[in-house]
């Protein structure tokens, strides 16, 4: 009698573990899979572009000439975003998981993980009608003032519509997905180290150096490098935003464009080669991203041995 | 230097929750006082009170005076940063930094305030402190490599070396062998009957063995029950203590027959 029952126990027991091991892998596999397959439609539906003769391209002069300027755009936007939101997001997660009053820290948590949560063509149109037309003055003082570096140059531009106005925009939409997982990172870092450093005499600000940041190293990148994704991929908030053209170096004045928002805007209308173009773009920003994520990865393992994993 | 503490009076509460009642004790310069007593009669807590790291835990708070050759820990306008950096502390759990080398955590108490130290210094004083912590030889050909990857004791004896880095007045060990085998343990006890040629040593142990081997005088508390705050019982030399104590409920204990 207790034998069966004990047989039957386990029995179950073993169909759970063989389940659940069978849904992970097969959740693996297939998550490898969807990637290989998105690889595969970008580049066979991109392969026109690089077959085409060079005069069929946008502009002329080739697929490469084509996208360059919007490569650059891209990157440029997303970095501007990440040296706005990197520091502030960090910030603000500290502040939260180490500063605040407990009850202030919880409300401020809640309103972190609110924001990151808003659809992303509401901060495209609040940037569009509010943020783009509050920035025009400063512009002009920054064309007026600061016009001899490259990037400040003038004229400015008169409706606010500029990649610096995207940059911000962007930075304002990733501030809360690097604050909210940073926050997360922070939390969890050892009560045990940070009573060692205040033990020694830290103050709180030299023992989030000491025992908190260098622990929190690897997910500040994460967070950081998820914040880049959301940058680099952000189609309706820059296609609102910025009121594109040409490269240019001024960040001030209306011009260039990011891969995301060219292609949104364009793919509509889009056929033929010209369609395979725009595909082709989505394959350069899918190579970007993928790139970001293995410097990212390899920043991280550099450190393992000091990692704390240990 | 090594200076003695007087505490007089001293209640600690967490929150509304008194958790250590009326302590009045002397804990004299250069000697090892240890605290015995059974689980959860409030020695840890006491302990941290003497550098204020309970502060540390939100709702935890002290009345009463610890007085530092005569200066009181809790006068206003005292910092517990500066206290912390004269009384320093050992925890139960070894807790070298990870993300550091041996070099590093030895020195991370004295690069803080932004001292700065020449490289030359900085050798010096990581030879002086590992080799007081009896651990010098066995890292000093890998002294770039993380405090992590040592064992447990000699993770414990990196800790020591961290803390008597900073030449604090006063050493402050919360069961600092609970973790570790016999053989490292025997060997932090030899540490702690040298360290009392330079400082003041205060071990809680719940090793009474321990303290018969390295204290010269022991605290005993206790707890009359849960939710009732620990007391100190008694505080005598130790040969008093485990020999001829004066309370029955030490006899008791050191005696084996509670705790
Ligand atoms: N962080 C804390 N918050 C609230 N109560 C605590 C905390 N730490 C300890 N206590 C309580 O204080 C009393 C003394 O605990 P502790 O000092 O850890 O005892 P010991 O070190 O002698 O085992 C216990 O009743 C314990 O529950
Ligand atoms: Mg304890």
């Amino acid at each position: 009698m207790s034998n069966t029952k004990l047989a039957r126990r386990a029995g179950t027991g073993r169909t759970g573990d063989q389940v659940f091991s069978g849904a992970a892998l097969g959740a693996g596999v297939l998550i490898v899979a969807i990637l290989f397959a998105v690889a595969m439609f970008l580049v066979i539906q991109a392969l026109p572009t690089f077959t085409a003769p060079r005069s069929e391209s946008t502009g002329g002069e080739g697929f490469f000439a084509y996208i360059f300027p919007i490569v650059i755009g891209t990157l440029i936007a997303a970095m501007i975003a990440l040296i706005i939101a990197t520091p502030i997001g960090v910030a603000v997660a500290l502040f939260i998981s180490h500063y605040a009053p407990r009850s202030l820290a919880k409300g401020m948590g809640y309103v972190v993980d609110l924001l990151a949560a808003i659809p992303s063509v509401i901060y495209g149109a609040w940037g569009a009608s509010f943020l783009a037309s509050s920035l025009k003055g400063p512009y002009q003082w920054l064309a007026e003032n600061l016009g001899w570096i490259p990037i400040f140059a003038g004229p400015a531009s008169g409706t606010g519509k500029t990649i610096l106005t995207a940059g911000i925009v962007l930075a304002v939409m990733v501030l809360p997905i690097i604050a909210s997982l940073t926050r997360e990172i922070f939390l969890q870092a050892p009560m045990l180290h940070q009573e060692a450093a205040l033990a020694l005499g830290a103050t709180r600000w030299e023992m989030i150096r000491m025992a908190v940041l260098p622990f929190a190293r690897g997910g500040i990148i994460s967070a950081v490098m998820l914040g880049l994704g959301r940058a680099l991929g952000e189609t309706l908030a820059v296609a609102l935003v910025l009121s594109s053209g040409p490269l240019i170096a001024s960040w001030i004045r209306s011009g260039n464009q990011t891969i995301a928002a060219e292609i949104a805007l364009n793919f509509p209308e889009a056929f033929g080669l010209r369609m395979h173009e725009l595909i082709a773009a989505g394959l350069v920003l899918f190579l970007i991203t993928l790139l970001v994520n293995v410097v990212a990865r390899w920043i991280i393992s550099r450190h393992k041995e000091f990692s704390g994993a240990n | 230097m090594s200076k003695r503490i007087d505490v007089s009076d001293l209640h600690v509460y967490y929150g509304d929750f008194l958790a250590v009642e009326d302590v009045n004790i002397t804990l004299d310069a250069k000697s090892v006082t240890a605290f015995i007593g059974p689980s959860g009669c409030g020695k840890s807590t006491f302990l941290r009170t003497l550098n204020r790291m309970h502060e540390v835990i939100p709702g935890a708070r002290v009345e009463g005076k610890v007085l530092l050759d005569g200066d009181n820990l809790y006068s206003d306008g005292v910092d517990p940063v500066t206290v912390r950096s004269q009384i320093g502390m050992v925890f139960q759990r070894p807790n070298p930094f990870p993300t550091m080398s041996i070099r590093d955590n030895v020195l991370a108490g004295v690069k803080l305030n932004s001292r700065r130290i020449s490289k030359s210094d900085a050798d010096a004083l990581v030879e002086s402190s590992l080799s007081s912590a009896n651990l010098w030889n066995e890292v000093k050909d890998r002294l770039d490599k993380p405090g992590s990857g040592l064992s447990g004791g000699q993770q414990q004896r990196l800790c020591i070396a961290r803390a008597i880095a900073v030449s604090p007045d006063v050493i402050l060990m919360d069961e600092p062998c609970s973790a570790l085998d016999p053989i490292s343990t025997l060997a932090i006890e030899d540490l702690i009957n040298e360290l009392k040629d330079q400082y003041t040593v205060v071990i809680v142990t719940h090793n009474m063995q321990q303290a018969a081997r390295v204290s010269d005088k022991t605290a005993f508390f206790n707890i009359a029950g849960t939710g009732k705050p620990g007391k100190l019982i008694e505080f005598a030399e130790t040969a008093t203590i485990f020999n001829n104590p004066g309370e029955k409920s030490t006899e008791d204990y050191v005696s084996g027959r509670f705790g």
